[in-house]
């Protein structure tokens, strides 16, 4: 008990890596969802094959070995190295942002074909479509989705442990070596990520209630530590038509 | 490229037998939710499981394992255990999806439970989940590099092995790329075609 007292900087250090790196793999994944998500609607044909293409092989291949792929052979291939977090947090944007791409082009196909047919008759631009119609129903629709992936995301920095950077999971296995006391160490660092995941869950909430009024619905209740955000009263509408 | 070939059976019979766990056990914890306290607390346990990396629980267990145990066994069945946390909703869902009524005919009829499970929930259940099981077996595939972090040599661990003695990391971890994508991009459309002919009917 007084080791883990003693220790008590070490996780935090490896906490905040491992949240630094969920928090670079979410932009890169969501800045690559979102663009071949859309891609994966457009009309023509290349564009989609683009999008297939990519979604494809990063959701076909491990985290893991891009990673390894980034780390020892680019720079054989290339001569140039990259920074080890910089790689790791590539590799997981990249495999997370093929599952994103997915679920957003997924939810854009959802809104319903009358909306498209009305932007149409309104003589909208693409963009206008997509930024005033489209994009704002199809966003209530991803996030739940969304919500899963981000604690994938975070679950999948684990992963660094094995290219030796210094995450919480890294520093577990080397607390646990020098003190040989497994279980407490580990409950430590299980509450951590545990954590860090509830954390990451409650803030996919307040976006999803957020949009979910702006579109005047009522969002799904969840239990638990999500339970705390009531949903909005009853025949509360805000904005944008139904 | 033997050497990889042989690390890319480790890493299939680890799928293979840690998804045939993962699919049993999922599916006693899915009858077992339905108790009420006892589910409530293997409830508990699922969600902490599923909020935790793997690499960390498969260094938990390989620290506390007796020595006796390879680590290709215990790598086997911690992947099975995290996936049985993953499997156990999806059976969840499918349960919950069938009519409330067939449960109501079921007791009209009163028919041992053993009955009702076999004869009349899981068919329905299980048939509307099958393409959604079968993603987590592509999931479970991308995992098994993760056995890596306790010392089962597979396909990674080989690459690893044949790329610094010859140094050749680029070929190595190029192929360890495609190997995946060989496996998994038929089974991904294996699975579309499940889902046309299981989900949308």
């Amino acid at each position: 008990m007084e080791f883990l007292l003693e220790q008590w900087p070490r996780f935090v250090d490896g906490a905040w890596l491992t949240i630094q790196l969920t928090l670079g793999g979410i932009v890169l994944a969501f800045v690559l969802a979102m663009f071949f998500g859309i891609l994966g609607t457009v009309q023509h044909w290349l564009a989609r094959a683009v999008a297939t293409v990519y979604v494809e092989v990063f959701r076909g291949i491990a985290a893991l070995v891009v990673m390894y792929w980034f780390i020892y052979a680019l720079p054989v291939a290339t001569g140039f190295q990259l920074d080890d977090m910089f790689a790791a947090i590539l590799a997981l944007g990249l495999n997370l942002g093929a599952y994103g791409a997915e679920v957003v082009r997924s939810s854009i196909n959802a809104v319903p074909k009358a909306q498209i047919e009305a932007t149409v008759s309104l003589n909208m631009s693409w963009p206008q479509r997509m930024r005033l119609v489209v994009l704002p129903q199809a966003w209530a629709q991803m996030l739940p989705t969304f919500g899963n992936l981000v604690v994938e995301l975070m679950k999948a920095t684990a992963v660094v442990y094995l290219v030796g950077l210094h995450d919480l999971s890294w520093v577990a296995d080397d607390l646990r070596r020098l003190s040989g006391e497994t279980i407490p160490v580990f409950i430590v660092a299980f509450a951590l990520y545990y954590l860090i995941a509830q954390v990451l869950i409650f803030c996919v909430r307040l976006l999803e209630r957020r949009a979910n009024q702006k579109l005047g619905r009522t969002p799904p209740s969840g239990g638990g530590i999500m339970g705390l955000l009531r949903p909005p009263a009853v025949g509360t509408k805000v904005g944008v038509a139904k | 490229m033997p050497d990889l070939l042989s690390g890319l059976l480790v890493t299939i019979q680890a799928t293979g037998i840690g998804y045939a766990l993962a699919l049993t056990l999922g599916l006693v914890i899915a009858m077992v939710r339905r108790v009420p306290l006892f589910g409530s607390i293997v409830h508990f346990f699922m969600e902490f499981i599923r909020t935790t990396p793997l690499v960390i629980q498969l260094v938990f267990v390989f620290a506390l394992a007796p020595a006796n145990v390879s680590a290709f066994t215990i790598g086997v069945v911690v992947l099975g255990i995290h996936y049985a946390a993953y499997t156990a909703e999806v059976y969840r869902s499918g349960i919950e999806g069938v009519a409330k009524g067939q449960w109501e005919a079921a007791r009209a009829l009163s028919l041992p439970g053993t009955r009702t499970w076999g004869a009349i929930v899981l068919p329905q259940a299980i048939r509307k989940v099958i393409p959604a099981l079968g993603n987590y077996l592509i999931a479970m595939f991308k995992d098994t590099p993760l056995l890596f972090a306790i010392g089962v040599v597979e396909l990674l661990a080989v690459a690893q092995q044949v790329g610094s003695r010859d140094f050749r990391y680029v070929e190595t971890f190029t192929i360890v790329g495609l190997l995946f994508l060989v496996v998994s991009v038929p089974s991904a459309i294996l699975i579309r075609r499940l889902e046309k002919r299981y989900v949308a009917v």
